[in-house]
Formats: C-alpha cells, sequence, structure tokens
C-alpha cells in the first residue's frame, strides 16, 4: 500500500462543551478519492477548516505528505500542494474567470511579489489560465466577471483555481452543493478526469456522486468516524444505516 | 478596446493636459489655488492606492503627509534646505512611520484598522504639538521655500507649477504600474477575499505592509510640497479632519480608478474656494453636496465621467 | 498630590466617561444595529446643546427646557434619518462616511449661522448650584455629582431596555441578522428610524447636560465624535457593555493622564523634559490604550459574537 499522502490522527476540536472533531484519524493515499460523509452537524467543515489550516485543532495530527503540518499557516500549506474548494463559492467576484485563474497561477508559481510588468502580459500564467479554464469546461466565459457566472460555473471556477497550483491533494467541500442535476453531473466527469492526478478529499451531500466517485468512504457523525471502507461496505454497515441512511429511507 | 476603457484611459490624459497649459490662463492667486489642489491630489492618489486596492481605508493619512511637511522643516531650521536632499528624507520619515503604525495597524480589519491607524495618527499629532524647539502647538515658518541643487527655481511659482506637476504625474503612473502587476492583483484579490488569497499559498500581510508603506512615503512626498507651498508647518496638517478630508476626496472623486482621487482632489479644493467667493457660510453649500455625490452617484466623480464599473485595473 | 485632588480627578474623568457613553452608546446602537458608520453622531451632541440653550432661554427655566431640548432633538433625529440616513443603510462604509461627513459641514455651519460662531453658556439650574463637601477640605459640586449620577442611572435603564425588553430583543436580534427578523414581520425600517432617533436623543441629552459645564459651541461635538469611536472601538462594536467600560475607562485615563502623567514624569526626568513630553503623552494616552486593546484584541474588549 502507497505511503498516504494525507494522514489525519486523533484530531480533536471542542467549541465549548460541544465535540466537534472526537478522535477522528483518516487518510487519503495519492490518486484516491476518499469522500467524508456524514449528517448535518457531523462537524465536516470543521473538519475541512483543520486540514485547510483555518481551525487550528486542540489535539492529533495532521501529516501531509510525511511532513507534520498540524500548525503551518494556511498559505504555506496550500504552497506544499494543499489546494481547497469552499463550501460557499469563494472567487474573486471583481476579476474575470481568466483573471481569477491566472492569479492562482502566479500564485502557484511564486509570480505574484512582482511589482513592474502589468499582470495581464504574464503570457504563461494566461495561457495556463486559458488551458485550465478550457479543462473545467468555461473555456468560453473566460472574459465573464466572475460575479455574472451561474452558480456552476462558479463552482467549476474554483476547480480551476484549485487546479492551478497543481496540488497534490484536493480538500473539496461540498462542490455540488446549491448545483442543479446537470450541473453536478458536469461536476461529476470533471472530478473523474482530475481523479489520479491528486489525491481528493470529497465533502459531499449528493450521494450518487460520492458512491460514484470516491475509493474509500468514511461516515462521520457528531465528530467521530463510525464506518470507513468501500461504498459497498459503507452501504452494508448497520451503524451507518442506523445513524445516517436510515434517516434518509 | 470599449468605450468605457477608453474614456478610462483618456480621462487622466485630458487631466494632466489640462493641468499642464493651465498656467497660460491663471493669475498667481489661480497658480498657488491649482499648486494645492495637486497636492492634495497626490496625497489622494497615495490614499486611493491602498484605500481603493487594498481596502485599507487610513484615517491617520494626513499624519504621514504632516511628517512629510516637518521633515522638510525640521531639516530647514537645522540649515538643510535642499529638496534633494530634504524631500527623500521626507518621503524616508513618513514611510517609516507607516511602515511600523502599519505592521501593527494590519493586524486589524474594517473599522477597527480606520480606527488604529485614527490613533496612530492621533498620536503623530500630538508630538508635533509637544515639538516647542520647532514651533510646538504654532508651528513653524519656512524662512525659504527648499533649493534644487542649490538653485532657488522653486521661488518661480510656474516652475513650482509644473514640479508639482511632474511628481504627481509619476505617482499616478507609479501607483497604476503598481496595481496593474502582480502585486497589485494581489492586494486586490486579498481585498475581494482574503481568505481565497490564503487558499491559494499567498499570505497578504507582506503585500499590504509594502503598499502602505508607499503610499506613507508618497504622502509625505505631497507633505514636503505643501510645507513649500505654505513655507509653514503646523500640527494641525496632521489633523484627524485633514485625514477625513483626504478619504472624501477619494470617495467623491471615485474609489479604486487613481484619477478619480485626482478629481476628487481638485473638485474638493476648488469647489470650497468658488463656494466660499459666493458665502462665507460655504459649508452650507459644500456639505450637502457631498450627501448628494453619495446619494446620485455610485462611484463619485469618475464613475460620472468614465462609466460605471468595477475598479480600474487597465 | 493629595488624596483629594486625586478623588476630584475621578470624578471628573468619571463625569466625561458618562457623557462619552451616552454619545457611544447610539453610535454602538446604530453601528451595530444598521451598520451604519455615522460621522454625524456628534453633531447631534452640538444640537443638544444649542436646542437647551434655547429652550431654557425660552422657558426661562432649567427642568422646562431640557425636555423641550430632547423633543426637538429626537425629531431631528428622525427628519436626519428620514431625509439622508434611511438612504444609506446597506451602502459602501465609505459612502457613509462621506455622506455624514457633509451633514458634519453642514450642520455646524447652520449652527455658527443660527447661534453665531462666539461660545454660549446655559445656566447652572438653582437646585444644582453649589458644591457639597464629600471629604475634609473637598468640596464637589453638586451638578457635576448629578450628572454623574443621572448618567450612571441611564446606563442602568438602557442595559434593561436592551437586555429585558421585546425592543432589546428585537434590536440585538436585528444586529446579526436583520433580513431574519423582517422575514419574521418587524418593520426594520420603523426600528431602524427609533433606534436612530433614539441615539440622536442620548447624546442631545449628554449636550444639554454638559452646556452647563462647558462652554457650548460650534464644532463641540466633532473631538467628542472621535472620542466616543475610540470608546467603541475598546468595547467593541455593538456591546452596550463594552461601550460602558470603554467609556469610563476612556473618560478616567484622560482626565488623569492630563492631571498627573507631567508630576509622574518629572518623578524620572528632568523637569524641563517632563514639562514638555508631559501634555503631548497625556493627550496620547486614549490613542495609545486604543492601539494597544486593538493590538492584543483586534475586535475590541467585547467582541460581539460574528
Amino acid at each position: 500500500m502507497a505511503e498516504p499522502l494525507l494522514s489525519i490522527r486523533h484530531l480533536r476540536k471542542a467549541y465549548g462543551a460541544l465535540q466537534v472533531t472526537d478522535g477522528v484519524s483518516l487518510d487519503v493515499r495519492p490518486g484516491e478519492i476518499h469522500a467524508v460523509i456524514g449528517p448535518n452537524g457531523a462537524g465536516k467543515t470543521t473538519l475541512v477548516s483543520q486540514i485547510a489550516g483555518e481551525v487550528v485543532p486542540d489535539g492529533g495530527q495532521i501529516l501531509f505528505a510525511g511532513a507534520d503540518i498540524t500548525r503551518l499557516p494556511v498559505h504555506k500549506r496550500a504552497r506544499r500542494g494543499l489546494a481547497r474548494s469552499f463550501q460557499i463559492t469563494s472567487v474573486l467576484a471583481g476579476f474575470t474567470a481568466l483573471e481569477n485563474v491566472a492569479l492562482a497561477v502566479a500564485a502557484a508559481q511564486g509570480h505574484t511579489f512582482r511589482f513592474i510588468r502589468p499582470a495581464r502580459s504574464d503570457r504563461t500564467a494566461l495561457e495556463a489560465a486559458a488551458a485550465l479554464l478550457e479543462q473545467v469546461g468555461l473555456g468560453a466565459r473566460a472574459q465573464v466577471p466572475a460575479a455574472d457566472l451561474s452558480h456552476g460555473e462558479k463552482r467549476a471556477l474554483e476547480l480551476a483555481m484549485a487546479l492551478a497550483g497543481r496540488p497534490r491533494l484536493l480538500l473539496l467541500d461540498e462542490p455540488m452543493a446549491g448545483t442543479g442535476h446537470e450541473e453536478s453531473a458536469a461536476m461529476v466527469r470533471l472530478l473523474e478526469q482530475v481523479r489520479g492526478a491528486a489525491g481528493i478529499l470529497l465533502v459531499e451531500h449528493d450521494m450518487d456522486a460520492v458512491f460514484r466517485l470516491a475509493d474509500r468512504i468514511s461516515v462521520l457523525v457528531a465528530g467521530r468516524v463510525i464506518a470507513c471502507g468501500s461504498a459497498d461496505e459503507v452501504k452494508a454497515d448497520a451503524g451507518v444505516r442506523a445513524a445516517y441512511l436510515g434517516d434518509e429511507a | 478596446m470599449n468605450t468605457t476603457s477608453m474614456r478610462r484611459a483618456a480621462i487622466p490624459l485630458i487631466l494632466f493636459a489640462l493641468l499642464a497649459v493651465a498656467p497660460l490662463a491663471s493669475d498667481g492667486y489661480t497658480l498657488s489655488l491649482l499648486a494645492r489642489a495637486m497636492i492634495f491630489a497626490l496625497a489622494a492618489v497615495s490614499l486611493d492606492f491602498i484605500l481603493g486596492y487594498g481596502a485599507l481605508v487610513s484615517f491617520g493619512h494626513a499624519a504621514t503627509m504632516g511628517i512629510g511637511a516637518y521633515a522638510v522643516g525640521i531639516l530647514a531650521e537645522e540649515g538643510i534646505g535642499d529638496a534633494l536632499v530634504a524631500f527623500p528624507a521626507a518621503m524616508a520619515a513618513a514611510g517609516l512611520f507607516a511602515l511600523v503604525t502599519g505592521a501593527i495597524s494590519l493586524k486589524t480589519r474594517g473599522v477597527y484598522f480606520i480606527m488604529i491607524t485614527l490613533a496612530f495618527g492621533q498620536m503623530a499629532y500630538f508630538v508635533t504639538q509637544s515639538l516647542s524647539a520647532y514651533g510646538g502647538d504654532d508651528g513653524l515658518s519656512l524662512a525659504v521655500r527648499s533649493t534644487i541643487a542649490g538653485h532657488r527655481w522653486l521661488r518661480d511659482p510656474l516652475i513650482f507649477h509644473y514640479v508639482i506637476l511632474g511628481l504627481l504625474a509619476l505617482t499616478f503612473l507609479f501607483c497604476r504600474m503598481l496595481v496593474r502587476a502582480p502585486f497589485g492583483r494581489v492586494l486586490e484579490g486579498a481585498k475581494e477575499n482574503e481568505r481565497r488569497m490564503r487558499a491559494l499559498g499567498v499570505n497578504p500581510y507582506p503585500y499590504r505592509l509594502i503598499a502602505f508603506t508607499l503610499a506613507g512615503a508618497l504622502a509625505g512626498l505631497a507633505g514636503a510640497l505643501f510645507a513649500n507651498l505654505t513655507e509653514f508647518v503646523s500640527p494641525a496638517y496632521l489633523s484627524w479632519y485633514r485625514s477625513g478630508e483626504l478619504i472624501v476626496m477619494v470617495v467623491a472623486g471615485g474609489v479604486g480608478t487613481l484619477y478619480g482621487a485626482i478629481l476628487g482632489a481638485l473638485g474638493v479644493v476648488l469647489a470650497e474656494e468658488g463656494l466660499s467667493l459666493i458665502t462665507e457660510h460655504w459649508r452650507i453649500l459644500f456639505g450637502p453636496l457631498l450627501v448628494l455625490i453619495v446619494l446620485f452617484t455610485r462611484g463619485g466623480l469618475a464613475a460620472v465621467l468614465g462609466g460605471k464599473g468595477g475598479a480600474d485595473r487597465g | 498630590m493629595s488624596l483629594a485632588l486625586f478623588l476630584v480627578q475621578i470624578l471628573n474623568g468619571l463625569q466625561l466617561g458618562i457623557l462619552l457613553f451616552l454619545v457611544a452608546a447610539g453610535l454602538t446602537l446604530v453601528f451595530g444595529v444598521m451598520d451604519v458608520i455615522n460621522l454625524a453622531h456628534g453633531v447631534q451632541y452640538m444640537l443638544g446643546a444649542y436646542l437647551m440653550v434655547t429652550a431654557t432661554a425660552l422657558t426661562g427655566s432649567f427642568w422646562l427646557g431640557l425636555p423641550l431640548a430632547l423633543v426637538a432633538a429626537l425629531v431631528l433625529g428622525l427628519v436626519l434619518e428620514r431625509l439622508v440616513i434611511r438612504q444609506l443603510y446597506g451602502r459602501d462604509h465609505l459612502e457613509q462616511v462621506l455622506a455624514t461627513f457633509g451633514i458634519i459641514l453642514f450642520v455646524n455651519e447652520a449652527v455658527r449661522m443660527i447661534w453665531g460662531a462666539s461660545p454660549l453658556s446655559i445656566p447652572m439650574p438653582q437646585a444644582l448650584s453649589g458644591s457639597v463637601p464629600l471629604l475634609d477640605g473637598l468640596n464637589y459640586p453638586v451638578y457635576r455629582l448629578a450628572l454623574i449620577a443621572v448618567g450612571l442611572a441611564l446606563a442602568g435603564g438602557l442595559y434593561l431596555l436592551v437586555t429585558r425588553t421585546r425592543s432589546g430583543m428585537l434590536l440585538r436580534a436585528g444586529a446579526s441578522n436583520a433580513p431574519m427578523v423582517s422575514a419574521l414581520g418587524v418593520d426594520i425600517t420603523a426600528l431602524f428610524a427609533k433606534v436612530f432617533a433614539f441615539g440622536a436623543m442620548l447624546a442631545a441629552f449628554a449636550g444639554a447636560m454638559a452646556g452647563p459645564i462647558l462652554s457650548v459651541e460650534p464644532g463641540m461635538g466633532d473631538s467628542l465624535l472621535i472620542l466616543a469611536f475610540v470608546v467603541i472601538v475598546i468595547g467593541g462594536i455593538g456591546s452596550m457593555r463594552g461601550a460602558f467600560i470603554a467609556a469610563l475607562l476612556v473618560g478616567l485615563i484622560d482626565t488623569l493622564g492630563r492631571s498627573f502623567i507631567t508630576d509622574l514624569l518629572k518623578l524620572v526626568m528632568p523637569a524641563a523634559d517632563a514639562n514638555q513630553a508631559g501634555p503631548a503623552l497625556a493627550s496620547m494616552s486614549v490613542y495609545l490604550l486604543m492601539a494597544l486593546v486593538l493590538f492584543f484584541r483586534p475586535r475590541g474588549l467585547f467582541p460581539a459574537p460574528a
């Protein structure tokens, strides 16, 4: 078995008396899609925030590519190849789609600390950005301000920005949330294309998408992982059925 | 290039052309009024650079301007009256003040940032008040305007006009270069969405600090010019009211365009003067004018002239 | 420095703190609830004083003049809200700064035109003039004591209003989630107008009460406004408790600083230097306090829940 790319060990986080992350351990192997599912309030977003570095855990460890990143600030994690999308779409609304991705490319290349030549004359960044937009199906929308994109397009734009850094791990926080049927199908196709190039930790409510994409699924309930395994194993797990799938049936 | 961007490109050109030919039709009084307006325009451009592109609303920008003025005044008092020394010293002093206060202030956001910059501005104000060796409360008169490499050129209002205009143009071009460069994109990206910038691997703090310091240094240059124009420096130059006026100029002109700051500064200085010719109670007209600008224009004078839309990133 | 002098300065500091609180309370409400930066709040304080000048002159009585001035201030607050402030909800903070800066210019000038530029005064009410002995050799003006007492009572009343009543509950709910409250069928526009006018009246009350001990002049609200902003930022924007504690803190530090810093400095440096540095340091003290507080607590002492 390959060395895991991301490895979370006994992570704990409490807000007051509420234990939001209660000894979570899980890992993501290179090229694997590992989905985290769970009912609302299970602590999925807090978990993502701790992995991304926005929330400092009370205890436990986060290892990324073998190094301890538990206390590393967000931007340093990003530079090590940990990219993310946000649950609430988070693009630079005043920038065009192309400008959004070009900035992400420049950031990844360490080209942002430059003062003289205009950003729009940075051909390499623009070409790379255009290629990424093409890849996520936004090639024709490059010059549209991000604020004017549809919700699904914004989600795709976020993915393009996340991919700009050629990340080793993608942290996707509900990429299908709020998208229509068509758009989420397109997102599934996109993620299937990306699969293999990077490990993906996918937090998602859309069960169809999860079962189609995930190599492994961890089920988070009340801050604990109650089951982890393939789609079939998780579906068959009695605890999961009771705690989670049962609610939906 | 669409019409909006053509108009936007044309406005600064027309502005600078008008300012360049203005002396042909001006008497001494108008020239000194224009000099005052252009000096405030320079400070306003530097404020718009951080305010419009970085959302760093400094309520202490007049302090950096005042420090530049004091640098010129104090050096002159100590016998160093040459602009080639005094002006860089003014920029360095103001930039250093901005660097130190910025390093602390940039830990805060939004309104808290506005207020902590106000606090540092007020501290500088009270320090100048206590400088009894340099006039204290009463301020300090300059015996003569700064020399340039020993020449008394700045005494000539015409030369002074073009020196200010040249420095204003350089400042404008310098700031425009910065906002168009990747550096400026990060500044603006962090204004729009700081979390996103961090997730992209960029820590906005050093970018903001550099921008804040540069803006401070440029305001210091404006202060150095202002000391020469009035041949006087006083604590009032650093007061919060002045800082408020600078914000008013930037906002009335149109935030995030750079040339809007020039329009705003010219507009405010000239409107104040124009209205005060009508009545000594000119503020009774000027106040409602500001309210009307907010209520009926979105994006200030620049939006009226250059079309609506977001920041001008060229 | 005698104990009596120290006590007097503490009382003076409390009294400045109370005035600051009355102005800051409205400011923090308008800011916390409506998200409007209202620079014109200082002119409400000034208007309170001027209205009081006229009202006491008309009625010949402090006690008849006070309610008259307050009602007039309330009405002016409602008019200002209706004409300008209402258009500023949801607008950019900078546009609010610009518009309310315009209001300051207008009102200051209007006051100058109506009442003249020279300082006016409000006669001390007969019942509260004179002073009472507090300690041996320490007499303190009754009026100032009354001011402190009334201010403390008002602060208590405000606290109860905000925490215990239905309007207060709506207010706090509206502060954190205005769309939600209005979805529940509450008329947010009317609520905001009431809050604004109420805040204006509180500031006017402070101005009216300050009238007999300070000089009434155009622009008197401007420096107080800046101090009130310092107060609400130290306290944490939107927090009534924070505003109260910060107001007393700022009032005390400013007053005690001006009285004692120079003497304290003389203990550690030559008298000439202390005479120069002391006043500057004293004027700076509240800003130093604010910078320090924000450095360690970037959202003030009592940050409102995000």
